[in-house]
């Protein structure tokens, strides 16, 4: 299924957003990652997202923004099945990972997540040393040989090795906010996955780190796919080869979901949304 | 007092509202003082008393020699069986309630969906409002009646009260341990058993320690299931636990009705030890639980 992204390679932006991006490849030259379905989340009765379908390509990094209460967080988490420790969530649809439903209950959550890695909103380093930070989940999951290399590598590539070499022994809690969060990242690179899902991995940093973590991310998704959540818009420019707008609907009852408005590259949707309501949001005027 | 530029002094003196209220104010705060000036001063009266009245028995014999019933007055003798003995009966219950207890509340904390949570929380909790002579009771019916009193039972009365307690506040600092932990750890696709085992657990386990010890110091003065489980001794110091065993609070309800001024300070005595003992292990679980807290703070 191709969904609402088909004519997203011929599209040539009117506006050059500031950004080290790369122009797409054509479309046929990309290769889909995930193909989400007719995905409802609900939380107890509640429905948090409603009929979400859309393509998420290899080797680029995908934006989901939206205002608060959208609904972007529920659904990167369902991506890694995160959300199966929220007490009374379910989902329905299907969410194809390389083309193999990962969202039925015999999945196991374990393995999805172990090839589709996180990184969260707070920096939340385990209470260990850095080098253990990044060294445990190695052990744990048997990649024992080379773990120096593996955990220098990981570093290096997290923009951190420099800073933390000299003090690998030293408590992880003793790192600033934002170096956390790039041990975090470390964390999760480290034992090799094929995604990575970012929940607003900057929104409790400043500008200086928030600024390393996107050239991170864009110097790594050469070698992973990158989903990152993030409210704030101009870092969905900066970062995001393709963008997923979401917004609230309303019930006729007062209820309200989050639902997916607009997929499309980037520079479209930031300079010629298709959708009244992505423009609205884009340009400020959301109310 | 300097008058604040040209506002008048009648401003800034209390008129009749404001008057009153600082009035109760001050009453109030007062009463608060003094109810914890009383409660402060009821536990240094007991200790006082107690103290005074077992000074003439609080000596080193107490805690080396053992009791003899058939020594007159005069000849020195301690209480060494039962403090032997109540420290066994204490340890066995704690080796018995304090997996128990962890096993429940890790279960119910990290694995268990929802209601099932509630309800066996509800139940510990009820197993917690339970007299102590009811354990006594049923501990007696389960075991002394078709195998006679032993050290063993008696802790196995202690350990059912108390796996509540341990239950409780295990609960309660798993609670503490921030859930970003569990998902960074399952975020990486770390099976939730190894989740639990080598991040949640290391990080409750000061809290473990002090229900643990504050347990140990609730059950180690409780007289009522020792009566019917381990009341029947014989003399001598004896560490064995399949026997019955001598222990403080039976001692001193025991000495407290000896017809000898000795017998009954050494009551007062040996209450004396087992009020510092309790005093010390609450100050050791408080000590516990602020080093848990503060390395759960740093966490944030």
């Amino acid at each position: 299924m191709m969904g609402i992204v088909t004519e997203s390679s011929s599209i040539e932006p009117a506006v050059r957003v500031e950004t080290k991006r790369q122009p797409l490849p054509p479309r046929e030259r990309l290769e889909t990652v995930f193909e989400i379905s007719d995905l409802d989340a609900l939380y107890g009765s509640k429905a948090a997202l409603k009929g979400v379908s859309m393509e998420i390509y290899k080797n680029l990094v995908t934006a989901i923004i939206g205002p608060s209460g959208c609904g972007k967080s529920t659904y990167v988490r369902c991506l890694n099945r995160m959300n199966d420790l929220v007490p009374g969530f379910r989902m329905t649809g299907t969410i194809r990972y390389h083309g193999y439903d990962i969202s039925t209950r015999d999945v196991d959550p374990v393995a999805v997540r172990r090839t589709i890695g996180m990184v969260f909103q707070r920096p939340n380093p385990f209470p260990k040393s850095i080098f253990d930070n990044v060294a445990w989940g190695l052990k744990v999951l048997g990649m024992k040989d080379g773990l120096h290399e593996r955990v220098e590598k990981a570093l290096t590539q997290a923009a951190l090795w420099d800073e933390v070499k000299d003090r690998l022994k030293t408590s992880a809690w003793g790192l600033s906010g934002g170096q956390q969060q790039r041990l975090c990242i470390a964390r999760a690179i480290a034992v090799e996955p094929d995604v990575v899902l970012m929940d607003e991995p900057a929104s409790a940093l400043d500008p200086i780190a928030t600024q390393k973590i996107e050239e991170l991310m864009h110097s790594l998704k050469g070698e992973y796919t990158f989903v990152i959540v993030t409210h704030n818009m101009q870092q969905a420019a900066r970062v995001a080869d393709m963008t997923a707008f979401f917004s609230i609907s309303r019930g006729e009852e007062g209820q309200r979901w989050g639902e997916l408005i607009e997929y499309d590259a980037t520079e479209k949707i930031f300079t010629a949304p298709s959708d009244q309501r992505t423009e609205d949001y884009v340009t400020g005027r959301f109310g | 007092m300097s008058t604040i530029g040209t506002a008048p002094a009648s401003l800034l003196r209390p008129a009749d509202r404001l008057g009153r209220r600082r009035i109760v104010n001050r009453a109030a705060e007062g009463v608060a003082w003094l109810t914890a000036a009383v409660a402060v001063g009821l536990l240094g009266l007991v200790i006082y008393s107690v103290a005074r009245r077992g000074w003439s028995q609080l000596n080193l014999d107490l805690l080396t020699k053992a009791q003899n019933p058939y020594a007159g007055p005069g000849v020195a003798q301690g209480l060494a069986n039962a403090f032997v003995g109540s420290l066994v009966i204490v340890a066995i219950a704690t080796a018995m309630a304090l997996p128990f207890a962890m096993l429940i509340a890790v279960y119910l904390s990290e694995f268990a969906p929802r209601r099932v949570k509630t309800s066996v929380g509800l139940v510990l909790d009820v197993l917690a409002g339970i007299p102590a002579i009811v354990i006594g009771i049923f501990v007696f019916g389960l075991i002394v009646v078709n195998h006679g009193q032993s050290g063993l039972a008696a802790s196995f009365a202690l350990a059912i009260l108390m796996l509540p307690i341990v239950f409780r506040t295990t609960m309660e600092v798993l609670a503490l341990v921030p859930q970003s932990l569990r998902e960074a750890s399952l975020g990486l696709g770390v099976p939730r058993w190894r989740t639990t085992l080598s991040i949640v657990l290391p990080q409750s386990i000061g809290g473990v320690l002090t229900g643990t010890v504050l347990a140990v110091a609730r059950v180690a003065g409780e007289t009522a299931p020792l009566l019917f489980t381990s009341s029947i001794v014989g003399a001598g110091i004896s560490a064995n636990p399949q026997h019955a065993l001598e222990a403080v609070p039976l001692a001193i309800f025991e000495l407290s009705e000896s017809p000898y001024p000795t017998d009954q300070a050494r009551a007062w005595a040996a209450a004396f030890v087992l009020l510092m003992f309790i005093l010390l292990t609450s100050l050791v679980a408080r000590w516990f639980a602020a080093r848990s807290k503060r390395k759960l703070g740093r966490g944030r």
